[in-house]
């Protein structure tokens, strides 16, 4: 198998083997098709046809649609896990996303690049312009990233609406690091949560 | 480039039972004109349904008998293709109501006169209970897939929501779940049509023994040419024929199809009156308008696949307007409350309606990933 994306690697490394799994934002289905190859039942859902039509001629069930406003159409706890990985940041209302990601899953998986890492920090602060770096690659005007999140921010919103964070993995590079001052030195989250 | 030709089966099965039909009658002595390909497993799993579209038949991926035209669907059924016939079983029947073989009111009923409009008006779920006594005589408990396309999908959902063990998988293309008012408008100017035409005569046209009697075709053809419009998308149609003339330089002033897109649709209406009944088209257009899934069961789409476990995969095109896109997502909403395995994409094709029939390599892997899985 291709090597995983890291963060996949973590979500894929920590879902149990016959788990029901909705990848939301699943892009080409990397992360479906590790979770098949478990057993899991793993389901898809991703905004570009392109990326669609691939899952589905790899044999994956995936369809068009967008987590803002598809979701909705999902039965409660229909999955034992719901999945947004790096789409979070792109979404119209974040909160609404992961309300109905923890209402569809009993539990969910969040990860998101961190605009608080010292790196994006240096740049707005000596540069003055709004960052480009390795997580987040495109220019202010062109990024899909709307609402750009820290990983205390991320905490912060999870203590306001009593989710609690079962897990929490923080990747360096394509390693992982520590919990310790992760606000700085991470550069990318993966939360697991329920309710 | 001549390619070998496929070889075809085919087939008329005679049902001994009767047939029951959601409008309370039973029909007796139905005939079912079906093709199969390829080679049927020792275990019967490896069977494939295409369900054919409103004027379509069982000549899927051999020559018409009449037009000697390639079947429909050639590009997608045969060895090596999507649908692999070196792999899978491949059953294709005329539908109930039809012209090909199969019963519909030009065949005898049992006074030895043409049925006419003596034919009891049927559904797609008629349609669907045809399919599966076929199956039954076929000895095939569950298909590894039912497929089909605009009424033909509306066939796959039929018999996914109706008979939800007899198919493992079921693929729809540009298709609905039920007929909207503009789908039944369309129609009923073509029934109209047909209906205005002096030699319909109330649908006895068949003459004596069903030989020989010229049929309403000028009407058949009008109904023909306002469908096809609605198989086309208005880029698509711009880009063939724009306002281009047909075979002069100047406009005649006259009625004679100056543009390129009259004649065009002319050829197609006077094609179709050479292999079509027009009370067949009557009949299947009013199947299609009946068609409403969510209402034969409950109201609720979704209670339609309650008892379904198949994989299902939904494709619209982003040109159809005929049956668009939220047709499709609507389904694949319904699927996923009912906690269904559940594909969809709108691709992306110029051709409008017809997009299904043709090249869009898109779809070709998309159909060969699904059916493969």
């Amino acid at each position: 198998m291709n090597a995983l994306r890291p963060d996949l690697a973590i979500i894929a490394d920590n879902v149990s083997p016959s788990a029901s799994v909705l990848d939301v934002g699943c892009g080409d289905g990397a992360l479906l098709s590790a979770l098949r190859e478990k057993g899991c039942d793993a389901r898809g859902m991703e905004l570009d046809p392109h990326n669609v039509a691939e899952c589905v001629a790899r044999g994956l069930s995936v369809i068009q649609g967008d987590a803002d406003k598809d979701l909705v159409f999902y039965p409660d706890k229909a999955f034992d896990c719901a999945i947004l990985s790096q789409t979070l940041q792109t979404t119209m209302r974040p909160d609404k996303v992961l309300d109905e990601l923890l209402r569809i899953g009993r539990k969910a998986v969040v990860s998101f690049p961190n605009f608080a890492h010292w790196r994006v920090r240096l740049s707005l602060l000596w540069g003055g312009r709004m960052p480009v770096t390795r997580l987040l690659p495109v220019a202010w005007y062109e990024t899909p990233n709307i609402h750009h999140l820290t990983i205390d921010d991320f905490r912060a919103l999870m203590a306001e609406r009593g989710i609690k964070v079962e897990h929490a993995w923080f990747l360096k590079g394509d390693r992982q690091t520590s919990a310790t001052a992760a606000n700085f030195r991470a550069e990318h989250a993966v939360f697991l949560i329920s309710r | 480039m001549a390619t070998a030709p496929l070889l075809a089966s085919s087939t008329v099965l005679d049902l001994a039972q009767p047939l029951p039909l959601d409008g309370g009658q039973q029909l007796d002595g139905v005939r079912i004109a079906y093709e199969t390909y390829g080679t049927l497993a020792a275990d019967r799993s490896n069977a494939i349904l295409i369900c054919h579209a409103l004027t379509g038949d069982q000549h899927v991926a051999s020559p018409h008998p009449i037009t000697g035209k390639p079947g429909w669907w050639v590009r997608m059924v045969g060895p090596g293709k999507p649908i692999d016939t070196d792999r899978f079983f491949v059953i294709c029947a005329n539908v109930l109501g039809s012209c090909m073989g199969s019963t519909g009111p030009a065949s005898l009923a049992p006074d030895g006169k043409p049925w006419g409009m003596r034919f009891p008006v049927i559904t797609v779920r008629d349609m669907v209970r045809a399919h599966v006594a076929l199956l039954d005589a076929l000895g095939i408990d569950c298909l590894h897939a039912v497929v089909g396309g605009s009424m033909g999908g509306m066939q796959a959902l039929s018999l996914a929501a109706n008979f939800p063990e007899r198919a493992a998988a079921v693929l729809v293309l540009a298709s609905t779940a039920r007929h909207s008012a503009q789908n039944i408008a369309f129609h009923e100017v073509g029934r109209q049509a047909i209906m205005a035409d002096p030699k319909w005569k109330d649908g006895d046209y068949y003459g004596s023994a069903g030989q020989g009697g010229k049929g309403p075709e000028k009407g058949l053809a009008v109904a023909r040419m306002a469908a096809h419009i609605t198989y086309l998308s208005e880029e698509g149609m711009h880009d063939k024929f724009g306002r281009n003339l047909q075979d002069r330089s100047e406009k005649t002033f006259g009625f004679d199809a100056d543009f390129q897109v009259e004649s065009y649709l002319r050829y197609q209406g006077l094609s179709f009156i050479e292999r079509f009944d027009a009370n067949s088209y009557l009949y299947i257009t009013r199947a299609m308008d009946y068609f409403d899934l969510a209402e034969e069961h409950g109201g609720r789409l979704a209670d339609a696949f309650a008892n379904s476990t198949a994989r299902f995969c939904l494709v619209s095109f982003d040109t159809d307007w005929l049956y668009p896109t939220p047709e499709s997502r609507s389904i694949a909403h319904a699927l996923n409350a009912a906690g269904c395995p559940v594909s969809f994409m709108e691709l992306s094709a110029p051709f409008g309606h017809d997009s299904f029939l043709l090249e869009v390599p898109a779809l070709d892997g998309v159909i060969k990933g699904f059916l493969g899985a």
